[in-house]
């Protein structure tokens, strides 16, 4: 009889429904752990990266020793299984939504009632010349960080390294490999670092800090080719517009990412550049749904754009998709736009929206610290005064107070004066507000007369 | 089952030479230190003044010397830099024996002062001891005691490591602020201002050498027989200090750490909290931040608080008489007052902060009720001064063996390299405790975190010397309202994304937990509250 009587707990389970997630990234565990808190669903979380979510967002700080591994692991290993929460290590390679079930590399088949796509980005390639050599490599996964260690090891290893593209993680790759005295050149494409997102005043700040970093700082500066040895490793790359060649034992490639859905394209499940999802996450197929970096919205919201590899933007998902797939239905509704980053020493943050340069009735304020590395720039508008958002360099500011402030509507009068309420840096540190109110006051004056 | 990523990363050796500065910086220290080892064996002990000179400075140019080439042309910023790369503050081999060698010597201060040259009945110091005899006679008149030595050696550790934090963390008036005051207190208040205290005495006076930032019950001895009297025999400065003694760990610590949190003391004052945040900075990262450490932390910190009112309440109970008509405060008026006060702060405790206190307000009504059947044991029974057939006495040596020297100093200071900087502070304090209590329940002192950019590196749990998993609270959006934390800073410093800041703020929203963290503005009418993690 026993092998027809299965016990409680597995019936239980059989009665509930099954989702499945691919990708332990920070989209599909907030996911499974929203679905566990509403719910006592099954679910089985599958990936090829590690066995257990760590942070992506911490790879350099292990690279650079101030972290183990084991230190980006938000949970302890014994979090899964008391939340029930199942884990596989494999790779999906197949997807078969007439059966709901997807198929493993190792061929092993896992049959879903709910299927969630999380399967984050990969580091883009141009067809560049070479860039498939030996120490060409991106950084993105636990897996490039390991051939990192072995083609950058140290300073002898590489004696040059070449990063192409100059944004976050291009930044990030350059300070981990000058912590260990590697010698970088980093080609920017842009005239200015980052200039397409920055006001020129902050871009040019981060210009002179990465060079103050003895980092070779190339701008207005594309790959043309990357040459390879003889063993089949990258031996130089050379510059498209000066021919220049430079040698050099890895190139790092962080010219952007890029959804990592290769495995779906042959499925039904319908890809741009990215899973196509409704503002409800779901994807053309029934009880498949898409979040985070590889899900790319149909329609997103007013200026936000329809792919966002961000971190936050995942945490977001996984929170909004847990509510529908437990039985109410909600849009994926972000707020105001928010992200932080760090330039070296330089903190970086940002609330609302500050584009580079302001188009039609917006226009920016502008403040920057003669002596040190600090700056802000708001946007308003003009007309109306209204305050559209703010980037802030080397001065840590609240996000729920800028979060009231841009659901309230405030004007950048109010925003400037009660600027103080704003600020998060640590006890004692000198403050900038009156000097900042003091610019703000002369430019008004200069303007009204 | 390990990831095994796992292994093969911290495999991962980078090139771990010192430059040519930094190297002659530590032969520089190490020389010194070899001079204090020589001196142990009373090699070169002919002329001890000189060779103390030597001795310190050789240490101190050494320390200058290597903070300076590992920092002063540094820009400001976090310089965690290969720290898990490096043998001595990653549990490496240098690590553990560093661990040992602490360890070892703090074996022989408190159980074998002998070896270190300390003259017995009456004969005169030898050895290390010896070597710090013109020093002392300079500042308190007498010969040196191995106490004098470790005391200065404490000192010297203080200030110079604190020279090094300091230029650690250049561009953090925080950090800096507080390290000058934990050097400064330590340097006048519990080294200076004691010895010059005893340099006071003569026949017709005499004063307790004292360190006014002492606390009971930190300073466990403080309300013991010796300690009291030699107050009370001080006459009138004696008694406006025993006062202040009093005043201090009853009124002012409790304004204080209203006001501030505990880290008023722990980080700003202390001297156990000055060396582990100076000279134990290299370590900070080794705390465990394990769930199952902070269950140990939780009923080791309070046993230990448990004990030392105890003990302290029957040590007290056995000079105070029991005829009323000699002096009002007798043994068993003092007990009923002991009673009343534990019970007072224990039944505010459950009406008021019952919610906040949750499934530990079973764990705290046990520890009371221990605490006061074992007083009224002491009452009934206590016709002699035991308490359950234990003499005050034993209990009071017990305390202070283990307590007092073993965990608090061979095991507290000695496993820095292995267990991290706080060991102590973290599993035995009492005061600790108390304070801690005190931060957690009442207090305006939190760590604010920033809304919804927390993006779960780890590095301020990594660093956190308390053990605190730090991130776990940023991520879910939620301030750090723990009894543990000293409030050294240091996590808010590393955060990459300026999620954390110490702040003394209102009561009200103190603790604020929320599932959807800012940045989602989804519409969820009735999110279900339903907590399995
Ligand atoms: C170095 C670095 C620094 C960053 N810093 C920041 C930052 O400061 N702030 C910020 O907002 N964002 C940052 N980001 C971006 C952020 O990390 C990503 O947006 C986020 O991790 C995406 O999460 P995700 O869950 O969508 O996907 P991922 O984290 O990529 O997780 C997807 C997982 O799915 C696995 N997977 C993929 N395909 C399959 C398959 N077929 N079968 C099984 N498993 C599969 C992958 O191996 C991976 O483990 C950074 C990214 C990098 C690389
Ligand atoms: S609070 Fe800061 S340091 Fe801690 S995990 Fe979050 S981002 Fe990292």
């Amino acid at each position: 009889m026993g092998k027809f009587s299965p016990n409680l707990s597995t019936l239980y389970q059989m009665s509930e429904e099954h989702v499945i997630i691919i990708g332990n990234g920070i989209s599909g565990i907030t996911l499974a752990r929203h679905v566990r808190k509403l719910s006592s669903k099954r679910i089985t979380v599958v990936s090829n990266e590690s066995n257990h979510f760590f942070s992506r967002t911490a790879l350099m700080y292990i690279y650079m020793g101030h972290m183990k591994f084991e230190h980006t692991k938000p949970y302890e290993d014994w979090f899964w299984d008391k939340n029930k929460i199942e884990l596989v290590n494999g790779k999906v390679i197949a997807v078969n939504t007439n059966h709901k079930c997807v198929i493993l590399e190792n061929s092993d088949e896992l049959k879903y009632d709910k299927l969630v796509i999380a399967t984050g980005s990969k580091p883009n390639k141009f067809g560049w010349p070479g860039e498939n050599l030996k120490g060409v490599q991106g950084l993105y996964h636990l897996q490039d960080l390991e051939s990192l260690e072995k083609t950058a090891q140290n300073n002898e290893v590489c004696k040059r390294a070449v990063i192409i593209g100059g944004g976050l993680i291009g930044i990030e790759l350059a300070e981990m490999l000058t912590s260990r005295n590697i010698p970088v050149t980093f080609l920017v494409r842009e005239t200015s670092f980052w200039n397409h997102v920055l006001p020129l005043q902050e871009s040019e700040m981060l210009n002179n800090h990465i060079a103050n970093n003895n980092i070779d700082l190339r701008l207005g500066a594309n790959l043309k080719e990357i040459k390879g040895g003889e063993n089949g490793s990258v031996k130089s790359i050379v510059i498209k517009e000066t021919d220049e060649e430079i040698p050099c034992n890895l190139v790092g490639l962080t010219a952007g990412v890029s959804p990592n859905v290769a495995f779906i394209e042959s499925t039904d499940i319908e890809t741009n550049k990215g899973v196509l999802v409704s503002r409800f996450l779901e994807t053309n197929i029934p009880d498949v749904f898409a979040i985070g970096d590889c899900a790319e919205l149909r329609n997103s919201k007013e200026g936000r754009s329809n792919i966002e590899a961000m971190w936050h933007t995942g945490r977001i998902m996984g929170e909004t998709l847990a509510q529908t797939i437990c039985g109410q239905k909600v849009e994926y509704e972000p707020g105001h736009w928010f992200n932080s980053a760090k330039f070296l020493k330089i903190e970086y943050q940002t609330y609302g929206w500050v584009s580079a340069v302001p188009i039609g009735t917006h226009q920016h304020f502008q403040w920057k610290n003669p002596n040190e590395d600090k700056c802000i720039t708001l946007e308003y508008n003009k007309d109306t005064l209204e305050f559209i958002g703010i980037n802030t360099f080397g001065i840590r500011m609240r996000h729920d107070i800028f979060d009231t402030w841009l659901t309230e509507k405030r004007d950048v009068n109010y925003v400037i004066h009660n600027l103080p309420k704003a600020n998060f840096d640590p006890e004692f540190y000198q403050r900038y507000e009156n000097d900042i109110l003091a610019k703000y006051n002369k430019q008004l004056s200069t303007l009204n007369t | 089952m390990k990831d095994s990523t796992e292994i093969s990363l911290s495999l991962a050796r980078p090139d771990g030479t010192l430059s040519s500065k930094l190297k002659v910086a530590l032969t520089l220290g190490c020389v010194g230190l070899l001079l204090l080892v020589l001196a142990l064996f009373n090699i070169g002990l002919s002329s001890q003044g000189g060779l103390l000179i030597v001795a310190i400075s050789l240490i101190s140019i050494g320390v200058f010397l290597y903070a300076n080439g590992l920092y002063i042309n540094k820009q400001d910023g976090i310089k965690n830099n290969g720290v898990w790369f490096k043998s001595i503050s990653s549990r490496g081999t240098i690590g553990w024996v560093t661990g040992v060698v602490l360890t070892t010597f703090y074996v022989v201060l408190y159980f074998y002062p002998k070896l270190l040259g300390l003259g017995i009945d009456g004969q005169p110091n030898s050895g290390l001891v010896a070597l710090f005899d013109p020093l002392s006679s300079l500042l308190n008149g007498n010969d040196a005691s191995q106490w004098f030595v470790y005391g200065t050696l404490y000192t010297l550790a203080i200030l110079l490591f604190g020279y090094k934090f300091i230029l650690k963390y250049r561009g953090n008036r925080y950090q800096q602020f507080r390290t000058f005051s934990v050097m400064l207190f330590q340097l006048g208040f519990a080294f200076l201002i004691p010895e010059f205290m005893a340099r006071l005495n003569s026949n017709s006076f005499t004063i307790p050498s004292y360190d006014l930032k002492n606390m009971w019950p930190l300073s466990y001895d403080y309300f013991d027989q010796y300690s009291v009297d030699e107050f009370i025999q001080a006459g009138n400065i004696g008694l406006a200090l025993l006062i202040f003694g009093v005043l201090s760990i009853f009124v002012i610590s409790p304004i204080l750490t209203y006001k501030y949190g505990k880290r008023w003391y722990c980080s700003w004052v202390c001297g156990c909290g000055g060396l582990a945040e100076t000279a134990g900075d290299s370590f900070r990262q080794l705390s465990s931040k394990k769930l199952s450490s902070w269950k140990v932390e939780r009923w080791l910190v309070h046993i230990v608080l448990v004990f030392s009112i105890l003990m302290t309440t029957a040590v007290v109970g056995t000079y105070l008489g029991d005829d009323a008509t000699a002096y009002w405060l007798t043994r068993k008026v003092f007990l009923i007052f002991v009673a009343a006060v534990l019970t007072l702060v224990f039944t505010l405790t459950m009406v008021f902060k019952r919610q906040e206190l949750g499934k530990d307000a079973r764990y705290g009504a046990i520890g009371f009720f221990v605490v006061i059947l074992s007083l009224f044991a002491l009452y009934t029974f206590g016709g002699s001064s035991d308490l359950l057939f234990i003499s005050s006495g034993t209990l009071r040596s017990a305390y202070g063996f283990y307590i007092g020297s073993i965990f608090s100093g061979v095991i507290g200071t000695g496993f820095y390299p292995i267990l991290g900087n706080r060991v102590w502070c973290r599993y035995g304090c009492p005061m600790a405790a108390v304070l801690g209590f005190q931060q957690r329940l009442f207090s305006k002192f939190r760590i604010t975190t920033n809304g919804g950019q927390c993006i779960s590196c780890g590095n301020c749990s990594t660093y956190c010397e308390m053990g605190i998993d730090v991130r776990a609270y940023a991520q879910k959006g939620e301030n750090i309202v723990r009894s543990s934390c000293v409030g050294c800073g240091v996590c808010a410093a590393v955060c990459p994304r300026g999620v954390l800041k110490l702040e003394n703020g209102s009561l009200e929203g103190r603790i604020n937990s929320r599932d959807i963290l800012l940045g989602n503005n989804m519409d969820v009418t009735k999110f279900a509250e339903n907590k399995s993690e």
